[in-house]
């Protein structure tokens, strides 16, 4: 029994991970439709600033949370800055913003090769989040590390904050009614070009957000966005483009489902299944998990 | 109020428009009729600035608006209700409204009085606009440009596709709101009595060029139902 909660449990904080990972793109991809390659290296960027913080603020607890905010805004400018060089140019064009954006992507690696070296680097996770809790005692005990209940805990609070803006905010209507039909959007007195620069930011902002939490949980490198970012990509597409709900859940259930997997086989067999698992589930549903009905044709 | 003059407009390399010039009058309506593919809805589009004229000039209130965005020109006093009944379909109907009105001086208020026109709207406040009749979305589609408080107002083809006990409704609720002044309307219509009703000033648009204009009224309805005859 501890086994199946301890699978599950790690489970939970792998898709607490994902999460974290595709929120971010639930806004620019799920919402606005950019296949945006470089979202990645928003999460790396995340990571440095949450080491270069780490090294001007020596108290470990004090500089993780301070790299909260100030990831989300470097990260969020990253992304601002990106839209309006080049991709409000290319709204209409997708393969085009891929291809733009993997370059982009390639060139802010190097970047980050040249200003922190080829190596990976680590920062120190503070005192506070190094042990672990004990969720079932006795002899054959079940402990969490403090780590991953924090990221779990920073993934919900993410999640809410997404979802209120996104629902009860002027912000958040906009957003979604630039995403579902652009030009009526612009005859109803809404300026398309900020929202679509201020969603890029929010969206950029959560990769940074991410970027920190990863932090917690490995090494940081200029490539670490790269070996995340299809993952995110992929909760997205099961979890049904622009459906949060549908992010949610199949960012969690992924994270289960790639643990027990694990328990069972190895770490690079249970990746394969869980990818064998996902395009059975698209053939079956290739519009994700969910989807939204509507009378209209808009 | 509103001068559309001497405008050339298209698609990619074929034009639509070849000189078309229209003018509102001001806190009165102006329609537009023609058949299937005259040019009608691109007149609009590009009175809105969702199209760029390659020649001539858009003026509201003087002003050359020619080459600024359509959401400047709602800033500026223009509402446009497009056709085919368009609205935000996974917003509620208060949130199609509320959209327009944040942000707004008295934008609460402005919802409150669509409501008061459309008041069918209020007991479906919480439904997805998606789901909504197509009579429903066409209310909410013209109550949401009202919530903008327009001084012009540009309706296509606004009873088009809608039932028949709704058409009568949303034709009321126009003629009322351009019989209480402050409000200039520019009306693309098929349905020829209710376009002659409610404009002084009357355009037929044939393949892209004004073939025939003239005082509104019932009086000048026989002439322009020949003139679409042709």
């Amino acid at each position: 029994m501890t086994v199946i909660l301890g699978q599950t449990f790690t489970g939970i904080s792998i898709g607490a991970v994902l999460l974290l990972i595709a929120l971010g793109l639930s806004l620019t991809f799920g919402q606005m439709n950019v296949i945006n390659m470089a979202h990645g290296e928003f999460i790396m960027a995340g990571a440095y600033t949450t080491y270069v913080l780490q090294k001007s603020i020596s108290d470990a607890g004090m500089s993780l949370l301070v790299a909260l905010p100030v990831a989300f805004l470097v990260s969020g400018a990253l992304g601002a800055l990106l839209e309006w060089l080049l991709i409000r140019r290319l709204y209409l064009r997708p393969l085009d913003t891929l291809l733009v954006t993997w370059g982009v992507s390639l060139m802010l690696q190097q970047l980050a090769r040249d200003i922190f070296g080829a190596p990976n680097v680590q920062t120190r996770a503070p005192d506070w989040l190094t042990g672990n809790v004990t969720l079932i005692g006795g002899a054959d005990p079940l402990t969490v590390a403090n780590s991953r209940l924090f990221i779990l805990g920073l993934a919900v609070a993410a999640v809410v904050a997404l979802a209120s803006t996104l629902r009860l905010t002027p912000l958040g209507r906009r957003i979604r009614a630039v995403v579902q039909n652009r030009d009526l959007a612009e005859v109803s007195g809404i300026s398309t070009a900020r929202v679509d620069r201020t969603a890029f930011f929010v969206g950029s902002g959560l990769a940074g957000i991410a970027g920190v939490a990863l932090t917690l949980v490995g090494p940081i490198g200029p490539t670490m966005g790269t070996n995340v970012i299809i993952d995110a990509f992929l909760v997205i597409v099961v979890g049904g483009i622009g459906q949060l709900k549908g992010t949610v859940i199949v960012a969690f259930v992924l994270g289960v489902l790639q643990s027990v997997l694990e328990y069972s086989t190895t770490v690079s067999v249970a990746k394969v299944l869980v990818l064998v698992a996902i395009v059975a589930f698209l053939q079956w549903r290739p519009q994700g998990l969910y989807t939204l009905r509507t009378r209209s044709l808009v | 109020m509103l001068e559309i003059d001497d405008v050339r407009v298209g698609y990619h390399r074929s034009t639509v428009l070849h000189g078309v010039s229209v003018e509102v009058p001001k806190d009165g309506v102006a329609a537009v009729l023609g058949h299937n593919g005259a040019g009608k809805s691109t007149l609009l589009r590009a009175a809105v600035g969702l199209l760029t004229p390659t020649a001539g000039r858009v003026r509201l209130d003087g002003e050359d608006i020619t080459r600024r965005r359509p959401h400047e020109r709602v800033a500026r006093g223009m509402a446009y209700v497009p056709q085919g009944q368009q609205a935000f379909p996974h917003l509620t109907t208060a949130e199609n409204l509320r959209l327009v009105a944040d942000g707004r001086r008295r934008g609460k208020a402005a919802v409150d009085e669509a409501l008061h026109l459309f008041p069918a709207l209020r007991t479906l406040a919480s439904r997805r606009a998606g789901l909504l009749s197509g009579g429903q979305r066409q209310q909410l589609a013209i109550a949401r440009a009202l919530v903008t408080g327009p001084r012009v107002l540009l309706l296509d083809e606004p009873t088009e596709g809608i039932q028949p006990s709704v058409v009568t409704e949303i034709e009321e609720t126009i003629l009322a709101l351009a019989g209480r002044g402050g409000l200039s309307v520019l009306l693309v219509e098929q349905h020829v009595g209710f376009a002659m009703r409610a404009a002084q000033r009357y355009y037929v648009l044939e393949s892209g060029r004004v073939t025939s204009s003239g005082t509104g009224g019932r009086e000048a309805e026989a002439s322009v139902r020949e003139a679409l005859s042709v």
